[in-house]
């Protein structure tokens, strides 16, 4: 494919992203710091969220499935879902995380199963958008040409 | 007969008129001839006469008609015709000229006469001249007069001198017979004779009253005034008859600011004081007041006028500069004995601030390490008791100096550039071993929008800051002491008892508001003024038990007034607490931007060493990006057990430990404490802490136990860069008010 092709097709995902509140200026941040000293930083730390959202998903889950549910473990939980998803940029996944904890302090039980649930939702969405962005990185390094946000680095 | 050529005269020469004629003609003849002579004789003699030629001319008509004459001499008898013949010729000759003459004297007759006219013309003038020559020269001459008259007054400045020389100058000049002169009296109702010119006042004090018609008709008016010379005003010696003096004139001289003749009330309306001059002509002289005397006794009576009143200031000057030199005198004495108190007191000072300061020094520092060696109880206690007694005192020497300093204006304060929060951060450190002692509970609370720096004595704000709180801790035994400081604002309550305190905001200063609440045992309303007084304390029983000098807040006051300021206390009353609230003025620094291009972003970090600790992966993974990007040598660790174990290996040099404060099994506050317990102050890296949470305590909590910045999650590079920035400039114990 066409390398302005590739990269329209970047930037209008980015934006996209953006403008649905899917990502904020964390992101940017991180976008920065990618630079030839660290070429694939953000492929790292993308994979990294991946991976770790995966397994407190999968420790979320448990935990609110048993009964009674133990409010402060899965608060911690949650606590670092926010953590890690505010770091990325994860705008949304973050928000429904701190609805989720108001709802572990009330000990809500509804309200904390719509949580996880909403959160999931949430989690995939980005999940699969990011990784869509990181393909066509990938795309757009193999054919030569340079990313947008590292223009100018 | 013989026929002679002769002729024949009409009548014979015998007759007897013929004879008469003869005579007559001989004695005109002879007239005729010597008018011209004598006329020649006389012209020769004067040198200007215009009219010679009409001279010459006249003279020819008398000698011819005299020659006419003188040959009809020979017409008497009988006569030759040649006689005749000449006789004819001479006569139509003397008839010629003197037609001629006749014509002439028509147009010089007018001339002859207008000279005359002219003549007497200017003899009438010439005489006026004189007359005015005459005129001119007496007004001269008592021009002089006068002049030399003024000289000599003016050239004396002795009131006596002057009127002295006055009258007999006067009576020189206008050949007076006698002169008077009157003065007020100290009622100002009578005028009394003071000075004469030639008489000498045997008699007692003459007075006049100060209402006699003429006296008042000669004030009224500034001209000299013909008086009668009945007038009571009018005293001379001879007292033979009515006649002894001529005219008399008076005239009034202003008196202007006596002091020797004391005043009343002057009951005219004309408030000028005046004296009164009176001349007297001599009798014997027909003499009458000319209007140029009269000019002149004027301008005298003026002259006189300045000169008393040159006189009269200079005498006041001459006693105020008396009065003045005294009190010069006088102040020069005080100036010298206070600059002896001075001395005296500074070489006091002196002597205390050495003399008095390195005993007790030696007494606290002996008496320490006394306390250090092995002692029995009752020794230990004894020991106790005088460590504690000589810190009191050494605390009531400083205290004393520093309020005599205080009190006579010498203590100035210093002006630095400080940073404003930290003191109150730094008053709340030192406070903490007291408050956890007493199990109590200090909050500061610093507002966004204080200054971050400013100009002042950071050492004195210190000292005030720290005395007050110290009271509040001091009379606080549970419960909480909150220090708030913020910028002054003109709607927050002020003092009620000094409401015209209004500090008002500016673009070079500004004023802070500190406001310290405690819980404890408060203020009786009544001793709230009593609180600032030296010396006192109130009486209730834990004041005696907690030891102070009672100078603390009348220290605290002095500085807070030198600093523009006021303090003040307020109390719901015994056992309600207290509040303590002081307002001070603090310059703001000309260029903040300089200072904070000072603290102009480094964009390198490299070789700072930072250990990162955190929990989450993805938070690891992102802080080392940002650190890395910065140039810092990351090293990161997922626990607290790790962070310390990293931390306490040998030859590790960690600058920046970056904690995230919620952490499992050991978070970051156990961390902090364990680090510190562990390091020195100076030896440990600095500790930031990284938390999500925006809540105040969180932040209070790190900074109280002692953590140097608190960041919030999620950072971004330039915030990072910031706060390594500010760190690495200003070191530890940095609380940046304007940066969330």
């Amino acid at each position: 494919m066409d390398v302005a092709k590739l990269l329209q097709q970047h930037v209008d995902l980015m934006d996209d992203m953006f403008k649905e509140g899917l990502l904020d200026e964390q992101f940017n941040q991180l976008q920065q710091l990618q630079d030839e000293s660290n070429p694939n930083f953000l492929e790292e730390v993308v994979s990294l969220f991946f991976e770790d959202s995966q397994r407190i998903l999968e420790n979320m889950t448990e935990t609110i499935g048993k009964d009674p549910i133990d409010y402060k473990v899965i608060d911690s939980q949650v606590h670092q879902f926010k953590g890690s998803s505010s770091s990325i940029g994860a705008q949304r996944v973050k928000n429904v995380c701190v609805t989720f904890r108001t709802y572990c302090d009330k000990e809500d039980k509804k309200g904390c199963q719509d949580a996880l649930e909403e959160v999931g939702e949430e989690y995939n969405l980005i999940k699969k958008k990011l990784e869509t962005m990181l393909e066509l990185e990938k795309q757009i390094v193999a054919i030569g040409g340079t990313l947008p946000f590292m223009e100018g680095c | 007969m013989e026929s002679c050529n002769c002729v024949e005269p009409a009548w014979p020469p015998d007759d007897l008129l013929m004879r008469y004629q003869y005579i007559a003609d001989f004695f005109i003849a002879l007239a005729y001839f010597s008018i011209p002579l004598e006329l020649i004789y006389f012209v020769k003699k004067s040198s200007i006469f215009p009219y010679r030629w009409v001279l010459v001319q006249f003279g020819v008509f008398i000698v011819l008609c005299g020659s006419t004459h003188l040959i009809n001499l020979w017409t008497y008898s009988a006569h030759s015709l040649a006689v005749a013949v000449v006789l004819t010729v001479a006569k139509i000759f003397t008839a010629v000229v003197s037609c001629a003459t006749a014509l002439m004297l028509v147009h010089i007759i007018p001339d002859l006469l207008s000279v005359k006219t002219r003549e007497l013309f200017l003899k009438k003038k010439t005489a006026e001249l004189d007359r005015e020559m005459g005129l001119i020269r007496t007004q001269e001459e008592t021009g002089r007069h006068v002049r030399m008259l003024t000289l000599e007054i003016r050239s004396t400045l002795d009131k006596d001198t002057i009127l002295t020389t006055t009258l007999v100058e006067l009576g020189k000049t206008l050949a007076l017979e006698e002169c008077n002169l009157w003065m007020p009296t100290w009622n100002g109702q009578e005028l009394q004779l003071s000075h004469t010119l030639r008489q000498r006042t045997d008699f007692g004090p003459v007075t006049v009253p100060i209402h006699h018609t003429t006296i008042k008709q000669v004030f009224s008016s500034n001209r000299a005034v013909v008086i009668s010379h009945n007038s009571p005003v009018c005293i001379s010696g001879q007292r033979q008859g009515e006649f002894t003096i001529g005219d008399v004139v008076a005239v009034r001289v202003p008196l202007l600011h006596l002091t020797n003749f004391h005043l009343g009330d002057w009951p005219d309306t004309n408030k000028r004081p005046f004296a009164l001059m009176v001349l007297m002509l001599p009798a014997d002289s027909a003499r009458r007041w000319h209007v140029y005397e009269l000019e002149l006794v004027e301008v005298v009576a003026d002259q006189v006028a300045v000169a008393l009143s040159h006189a009269a200031i200079l005498e006041e000057s001459m006693q105020a500069r008396e009065l003045l030199m005294q009190q010069n005198v006088q102040l020069d004495m005080a100036r010298r004995e206070a600059e002896m108190a001075i001395c005296a007191r500074n070489d006091f000072l002196a002597v205390m601030n050495h003399e008095m300061k390195a005993p007790m020094h030696a007494i606290i520092a002996l008496s320490s390490l006394l306390q250090e060696t092995e002692l029995t109880p009752e020794q230990r206690s004894m020991v106790d008791i005088v460590l504690k007694s000589s810190n009191l005192l050494d605390t009531l020497i400083n205290d004393v100096l520093d309020i005599s300093r205080l009190e006579d204006g010498s203590l100035e304060l210093d002006t630095n550039t400080f940073k404003l929060p930290q003191i109150f951060i730094d008053v709340r450190n030192l406070v903490k071993p007291i408050i956890s002692l007493k199990k109590l509970q200090v909050s500061l609370t610093l507002a966004p929008e204080l200054p971050a720096f400013v100009v002042g004595d950071d050492k004195r704000l210190m000292q005030t800051a720290l005395n007050v709180v110290g009271n509040a801790i001091k009379f606080t035994n549970e419960g909480i002491i909150s220090i708030k400081v913020c910028l002054e604002r003109l709607e927050y309550p002020m003092d009620p008892l000094m409401l015209e305190f209004r500090p008002v905001q500016g673009e070079q200063h500004c004023y802070i508001r500190v406001q310290v609440q405690d819980t404890g045992v408060g203020v009786n309303p009544h001793d709230i003024p009593k609180l600032f007084c030296k010396f006192l304390q109130s009486n209730s029983t834990t004041t005696r038990n907690n030891c102070g000098t009672g100078l603390g807040l009348a220290i605290c006051k002095r500085f807070v007034n030198l600093m523009g300021g006021h303090i003040w206390v307020e109390s719901a009353g015994p056992g309600k607490g207290t509040l303590v609230t002081f307002v001070v003025k603090l310059g703001l620094p000309e260029h903040p931007n300089e200072l904070d291009r000072q603290m102009a972003m480094r964009t390198d970090f490299t070789g700072v060493r930072v250990l990162v600790t955190d929990d989450n992966g993805v938070n690891r993974m992102v802080t080392r990006g940002l650190l890395m990007r910065l140039g810092c040598e990351v090293t990161v660790v997922s626990s607290g057990r790790e962070c310390l174990q990293v931390i306490s290996q040998p030859g590790q040099s960690f600058k920046v430990l970056l904690l995230d404060v919620c952490m499992p099994d050991m978070d970051g506050y156990e961390v902090t404490i364990r680090i510190q317990e562990k390091f020195a102050r100076h030896e440990r890296p600095l500790l930031v802490a990284l938390t999500a949470n925006t809540d105040m305590a969180t932040r209070e909590r790190c900074l109280s136990l002692g953590m140097d910045r608190v960041i919030l999650k999620p950072i971004s590079l330039e915030k990072m860069r910031m706060v390594l920035t500010e760190l690495l400039e200003f070191g530890t114990r940095n609380e940046n008010q304007r940066r969330p």
